[in-house]
């Protein structure tokens, strides 16, 4: 498949070009600068514009070098005066209803238009007559419009159809009343929007919440990686006088190429939340002081220490093991060294009870867990695939970048993607098939699935499902998908976050993989938060250390501490009521615990209930640091601005901890040597996903009559993003309350006009809208988690009952 | 009936395809005088298409509205032929009696009161159209006689019949309208002689694209034929839109068959099974009959399944109807209004005769070109090249209008001088001719001796004469004004340029105008001519380029000749001042004014 190549020259320069590439293509990888506002590399050909206008010899007119494709032989000149004519007429044109208002635009400094105006321009109007005026728009919270400034490049428009899915953005109106518009205010509704404001060549997008905040040419840029998925986005935060005004994209075309999620792009407006920590804070009779480092440090140190020390003279045989008196739960989207040095300082104290894993229930199968359970590929292979089987997630709000890429494959190589869900999500490509069954039954689902998949081969099941697989009843659409996972010339078989929730996820794990490898897809996770896979790496597991460490100390999961209270706990980076599954269950063992040491960089009421100390903690953005992401790719970045008040970074908290306590090995002097050390420990670690053992996988049997389910929504997955205001007041910015499918709510004689009903969970009870939504299977109650009010029930995945209020 | 019934019963007709959308929104917008934000969610739910994409579609098509247009939605047409027959007049009559502003519905939602743009009745003008019927021949009596059935809610289909009556007007008949051939006989042609020799007739006879570009047809046609494609498409190009121009109305009421013959010999050649006839919105009133004669067809076995017998040779043709869109007459516009998009000129390369409508191979041709390729089809290319000139064979319908006794349609040979046509059409005190319409060429006498060819003056067929007394610039600023009202806003040059062009145009008509503005008038032409996206653009400042440079006096007698005046009149600025004070005298006139 040689490609064949032409030969053009370019200002006297010649160049090898692809035969069909856009001449705008080739000056660009060149180097040569061409001007243009209409085209972008990632958006389709519009022409519109025509500001790349260059001279092509033997042409008649002037070319549009974004839409004229090079021919061999083909002479271009970019610059002659004949082109620059060309270019710079059409930019006056541009400026004659261009309000030219930068002194107020936010634009100004980085605009397109005003570049290039400089370029060619001079710096007096000639023009006297009055220009077009647009009425803005009001487009949601993200976003202002300004829509005088609009040039009609159609990059906006260009994107929301290709790269959001998102169609509401339209052009309207014709010749010079054409404008920019959308029919439903507040109808910008993606989890990608924000990148329309990158890509608008003027001030026409901005970014709401950074709104006359500072001047671009103002602002401190610095590299950093996004916190909130295990995509790991590349970033740049623009602080002005350390105090970050904004988040935008840093190229980078193997992860995120110039796209980042709105989730990572506003998420920095958290940190400035009225509850930041911002001193340390000790309990004394009840109450919250605010202490010094030394003090609340050395009150740390001794409620560790009279934790693993009474503990042992109050109890038998047990409670000699400093597992079971030293707990520590981590946030799984802590950096990959405040990971490494909780689990060094847990264990170096003799505890291995260590966990990130918040939001998992099932641990049966945690011994056969890969070194890192990963994505089994680079990010940008998904959009190579021509069939994906994603279970248990909602990959649209929980991994954006993700999506964009699965959504390319569709777009691009018709991929057939299909989902099995405890309820159907919007998604903006078409599925070859959405599974949606209450969440009992999905592992019965995946189990059909694995039985079309094994059907017509000799292949003999791997032992661990075998039971399970054979009294599973495929379908079409299982059968379906079995034989597109099949015939995929690539494909992949994703476990999501909300699998990882599941109470069977063993289950569930072992089918997927079976299915993956007897398909010959790749399987992967799309793990939670953003470095799941850090945390194995790291060793914040209980039962392995960093790299895998067998001999690691072991120690409790999350699990085991609701029923077995621990005297101390330390919790970074954790809000129980929000990130942890059995919010309830923890909380009362917690409640129970003698010392709860909270590091933090947020207070909240829970907190503040069950903790006896706060250290504070810096943020994102305010702390160096490492992500790994699903990929496996360690992305380090350094602080771009200081911690809030007295905060400190994480990493440094921990190793004044190992150095109070005694302990040895906590004499770092930067984040980088924390790093350095456990990277020299990993250098033979294989990623691999395949699992060859796993305990019996036993189907649930049929459960009570309705049955919870939860995901955790877009803005709601971390202390820092459920901080972010103007977030908070995007659609996405879901609000608790249950939906049913219409079948049950007729049984339980709900309807519309309900309201809002009772629901009743185990011994914990609220009142919640009532949605009636079709997309919910049936014998099923929707309940988001990590929302506001959801802390009322327990489990995410637990029996409920729903009555009239 | 309910608006939910009436869409669900037309998009049904149409299998629910999204692509006829602008074919749903003509239906609505007649039935309902606009479209509603219910019937838009409506259409957005059944269609799966968004609300923007419907608005954006709406807005494109002068002829859709999403606000209440009146009961009576009447639109004066606007051309500069029915400007000289005194159209503006019989507006501001009408609007009187009325009550009305033009382009803002009366308040009790009786009646609209507009203009449009040239409606192809310029030989029987003025001409208006009343919820998409035209009317002709309007005069004083005709328009008080209209206010009256409007004021008493008479229906439109209960006003005088010889109010719709259009004329056919054929002036002068040669080759292609004296033809007497019968129906199917170019298809038995096709079929004793096959297809490829078949497309050997049509290139050997030179037939060139009739719409003006003359691009040789029979080359169309093999191109479209040679691209692989599971389906090809013919597309019958009726937008007839260039201001002057009405000669696809008379093929159509009077030789419809013939130029669905065309459509069929050319989907026999090329290997097409479905084919469109995109008809302008002004033709309303050619619709039922088209259909009609559609459906004979497929009775005698000329249109449909197996036609003639002839197993594997199926076409059958459906009619699309335009709203009100000049740039549609492009034919890649023409190909995404068909997909029930706005009219967007589309980029090339590709063309559409290997990426047309469907993204699928498609000949794009003029009513006239398929007539006459039906005609050759029976007759053979030599009997077409012997007439006219060696690269332009044939024949070309020319149709006149303005000052002249005998406007119609005038069939002449190519090679035909323009000097005999005026004198055929009684033209006398010819001060400048217009051909090719808005977009076309001003003939100053000295170049009446040049012929109608695509080697001298091509012309899609608009004819426009001016006697002496006339003030050029009158035209030029209807054709400004038009090209502003026209413009899709797609492309830079062309968005603002027509617009700073009519300003400019305006500024010199009301003689506030310096030398500066007539050389910012030739520098904006020459941007958008040389840089605009489509032939839109490109040809739009020709009325002024060509008036600038061949009648430089009708500007020269407007200049103030200072070399700079601004647009802004300081003295007009004061009328309302002064008509707040009462005021006239001296002292409340700047002395701007001698």
């Amino acid at each position: 498949m040689s490609e064949e190549f032409v030969t053009i020259t370019v200002d006297g320069q010649e160049l090898q070009a692809p035969k069909g590439a856009m001449l705008i293509e080739v000056t660009d990888k060149a180097n040569i600068r061409v001007p243009r506002f209409c085209y972008h590399e990632k958006l389709a050909i519009a022409a519109n514009c025509r500001m790349c206008l260059v001279e092509v010899e033997k042409a008649p007119k002037p070319l549009p070098a974004c839409a004229t494709p090079v021919m061999d032989g083909m002479v271009v000149h970019t610059r002659s005066d004949y082109a620059r004519n060309a270019q710079k007429s059409v930019m006056e044109f541009l400026l004659i209803n261009h309000p030219l208002d930068c002194p107020i635009c936010d634009q100004g400094g980085e605009c397109e238009l005003q570049d290039v105006a400089m370029g060619y321009g001079q710096d007096v109007s000639e023009y006297v007559e009055g220009k077009r005026v647009v009425f803005d728009k009001n487009i949601g919270p993200l976003i202002t419009t300004e829509l005088t400034r609009c040039i009609h490049c159609t990059r906006c428009v260009r994107f929301g159809r290709e790269i959001a899915g998102l169609r509401e953005l339209g052009m309207t109106g014709r010749g010079e009343n054409a404008l920019i518009s959308t029919f439903i205010e507040q109808s910008v509704e993606s989890e990608m929007s924000g990148n329309v404001i990158d890509i608008c060549p003027v001030g026409a997008l901005t970014a709401k919440p950074s709104r006359f905040a500072a001047r671009a040419w103002e602002l401190v840029q610095h590299a950093s990686i996004a916190p909130h998925d295990c995509i790991g986005s590349n970033i740049y935060v623009h602080t002005l006088r350390g105090e970050v005004i904004r988040v935008v994209p840093r190229d980078n075309e193997a992860i995120n190429e110039v796209w980042i999620s709105d989730r990572d792009r506003f998420s920095y407006e958290g940190l400035a939340s009225d509850d930041r920590l911002t001193a340390p804070m000790i309990r004394e009779d009840g109450e919250w002081v605010e202490a010094d480092w030394d003090e609340a440090l050395k009150r740390a140190c001794a409620e560790i220490k009279h934790a693993l020390d009474t503990a042992a003279s109050d109890e038998d045989s047990e409670a000699s093991d400093s597992s079971s008196k030293l707990a520590a739960l981590i946030s799984p989207s802590s950096t990959l060294e405040e990971m490494y040095l909780l689990q060094k300082l847990m264990r170096s104290l003799g505890s291995g009870s260590i966990d990130h894993r918040l939001r998992q229930s099932d641990f049966s199968d945690q011994d056969s867990a890969p070194v890192i359970p990963w994505l089994g590929q680079d990010v940008e292979n998904l959009e190579n695939m021509d069939a994906a089987l994603l279970i248990g997630s909602n990959v649209r709000k929980e991994q954006p970048i993700a999506n964009h890429r699965l959504r390319k494959a569709v777009v691009n190589n018709n991929a057939q993607i299909s989902f099995i869900n405890t309820r159907e999500f919007d998604c903006n490509y078409p599925l070859a098939h959405n599974i949606t069954a209450a969440q009992q039954q999905l592992p019965h689902e995946l189990a059909a699935v694995a039985a079309a998949v094994f059907a017509d081969s000799d292949d003999a099941l791997p032992s661990y499902i075998a039971g399970a697989v054979s009294i599973a009843k495929p379908n079409e659409t299982h059968r379906a998908i079995a034989q597109q996972l099949k015939q995929g010339k690539s494909s992949t078989v994703l476990l999501g976050s909300q699998a990882a929730m599941h109470p069977a996820y063993a289950a569930l794990r072992a089918l997927a993989e079976a299915i993956a490898t007897q398909t010959n897809s790749i399987f992967g996770y799309l793990s939670e938060g953003s470095n799941s896979a850090g945390a194995w790496l790291a060793g914040a597991v209980p039962h392995r250390g960093p790299c895998n460490d067998a001999d690691a100390v072991k120690g409790q999961s999350i699990s085991d501490l609701s029923e077995n209270t621990p005297a101390a706990a330390i919790l970074f980076n954790v809000e129980p009521e929000h990130d942890i599954a059995q919010s309830r269950q923890i909380i009362r063992a917690l409640t129970g615990a003698s010392s709860v040491i909270a590091i933090t960089a947020f207070r909240s009421p829970v907190l503040e209930d069950v903790a006896s100390v706060m250290l504070p903690a810096a943020a994102f953005t305010e702390t160096s640091g490492t992500f790994v992401n699903a990929e496996g790719v360690m992305q380090s970045f350094k602080g771009a601005n200081n911690p809030a008040g007295e905060a400190r970074p994480g990493w440094k908290i921990l190793r004044v901890l190992g150095n109070l306590l005694k302990l040895d090995g906590f004499d770092y002097m930067s984040s980088d040597q924390v790093r350095d050390e456990l990277r020299g420990m990993c250098e033979s670690i294989e990623l691999d996903n395949s699992i060859t053992a796993a305990p019996q996988v036993k189907l649930p049997a049929g459960a009570g009559s309705l049955m919870r389910a939860a995901d955790v929504p877009i803005y709601a997955t971390d202390a820092l993003v459920r901080r972010a205001s103007s977030l908070q007041k995007t659609h996405d910015a879901v609000v608790l309350a249950v939906s049913m499918n219409p079948a049950d709510a007729e049984r339980l004689g709900l309807d519309e006009e309900t309201g809002s009903v009772s629901v009743k969970q185990g011994e914990s009870s609220a009142i919640l809208k009532l949605i009636i939504d079709a997309g919910v299977p049936a014998g099923s109650a929707w309940i988001p988690m990590a929302v506001k009010g959801s802390e009322l029930l327990g489990d995410p995945f637990g029996e409920v009952v729903i009555e009239k209020v | 009936m309910s608006i939910e019934e009436f869409i669900s019963s037309i998009t049904a007709s149409a299998n629910n395809q999204p692509g006829h959308l602008l074919q749903y929104l003509y239906e609505i917008q007649y039935q309902y005088a606009h479209i509603s934000q219910q019937a838009i969610k409506l259409l957005a739910e059944k269609l799966s298409l968004t609300e923007s994409h419907i608005h954006g579609v709406i807005g494109f098509y002068s002829f859709l509205h999403d606000s209440p247009r009146g009961a009576y939605d009447v639109l004066i047409s606007d051309s500069i032929t029915d400007h000289m027959l005194g159209s503006r007049s019989l507006l501001d009559a009408l609007c009187k009696k009325l009550g009305v502003v033009p382009g803002v519905p009366r308040e009790d939602g009786r009646v609209t009161v507009d203009t449009t743009s040239c409606t192809g009745l310029c030989d029987q003008g003025p001409a208006m159209l009343v919820n998409g019927w035209a009317v002709t021949r309007l005069d004083e009596n005709r328009i008080d006689n209209i206010a009256e059935l409007i004021e008493s809610a008479t229906a439109v289909d209960q006003w005088p019949n010889e109010f719709f009556r259009v004329e056919d007007n054929i002036q002068r008949r040669d080759i292609l309208l004296s033809d007497e051939s019968n129906d199917g006989e170019a298809l038995r042609s096709l079929i004793d002689q096959g297809e490829d020799a078949m497309l050997e007739q049509i290139e050997s006879s030179g037939l060139r694209g009739r719409g003006g570009a003359g691009f040789n047809t029979g080359m169309k046609w093999r191109f479209c034929k040679q691209t692989e494609a599971d389906q090809r498409y013919v597309v019958c190009n009726a937008d007839e839109g260039e201001p002057g121009t009405f000669k696809d109305r008379i093929l159509l009421n009077a030789y419809a068959d013939k130029v669905f013959e065309g459509m069929t010999v050319c989907a026999g050649v090329i290997g097409a099974t479905k084919g469109c006839l995109y008809l302008r919105g002004e033709y309303r009133y050619l619709r039922a009959p088209l259909e009609q004669i559609l459906q004979q067809r497929r009775e005698a076995g000329l249109l449909g399944n197996t036609i003639l017998g002839q197993g594997g040779f199926d076409f059958d043709i459906e009619i699309h109807m335009g709203a009100g869109a000049y740039i549609c007459g492009e034919e890649s516009s023409l190909i995404e209004s068909l997909e029930g998009k706005r009219g967007i000129p589309r980029k090339r390369p590709p063309f559409p005769v290997t990426h047309g409508y469907q993204n699928r191979p498609t000949v794009v041709n003029n009513v006239e070109t398929f007539m006459a390729a039906a005609l050759i089809a029976v007759h053979g290319a030599d009997w077409f090249s012997s007439v006219g000139t060696e690269q332009s064979s044939g024949t070309k319908l020319i149709s006149i209008s303005g000052d002249c006794e005998k406007p119609g349609i005038y069939e002449y040979p190519f090679g035909v001088s323009i000097q005999d046509i005026l004198k055929d059409c009684a033209a006398k005190d010819t001060q400048a001719v217009q051909i090719a319409g808005a977009a076309g060429f001003t003939i100053p006498p000295a170049e009446f001796e040049r012929c109608i060819a695509f080697e001298d003056v091509s012309t899609g067929g608009s004819f426009m004469v001016f006697k002496q007394d006339r003030d050029l610039l009158d035209m030029v600023k209807n054709f400004a004004h038009f090209f502003v009202h026209e413009s899709c806003g797609f492309c830079t040059p062309c968005r603002v340029g027509s617009s700073l062009m009519k300003d400019l145009v305006d500024k010199v008509h009301s003689g506030h105008a310096g030398q500066y503005d007539l050389d910012e008038m030739q520098n904006i032409g020459q941007l958008m001519r040389s840089t605009s996206h489509c032939g839109l653009g490109t040809t739009a400042p020709n009325p002024v380029l060509d008036t600038l440079e061949k009648f430089p006096q009708i500007y020269e007698k407007h200049l103030k000749h200072s070399s700079y005046e601004p647009a802004f009149d300081l003295d007009a600025a004061l009328q309302d001042a002064r008509d707040i004070t009462g005021r006239d005298d001296a002292g409340a006139h700047l002395g701007t004014k001698s």
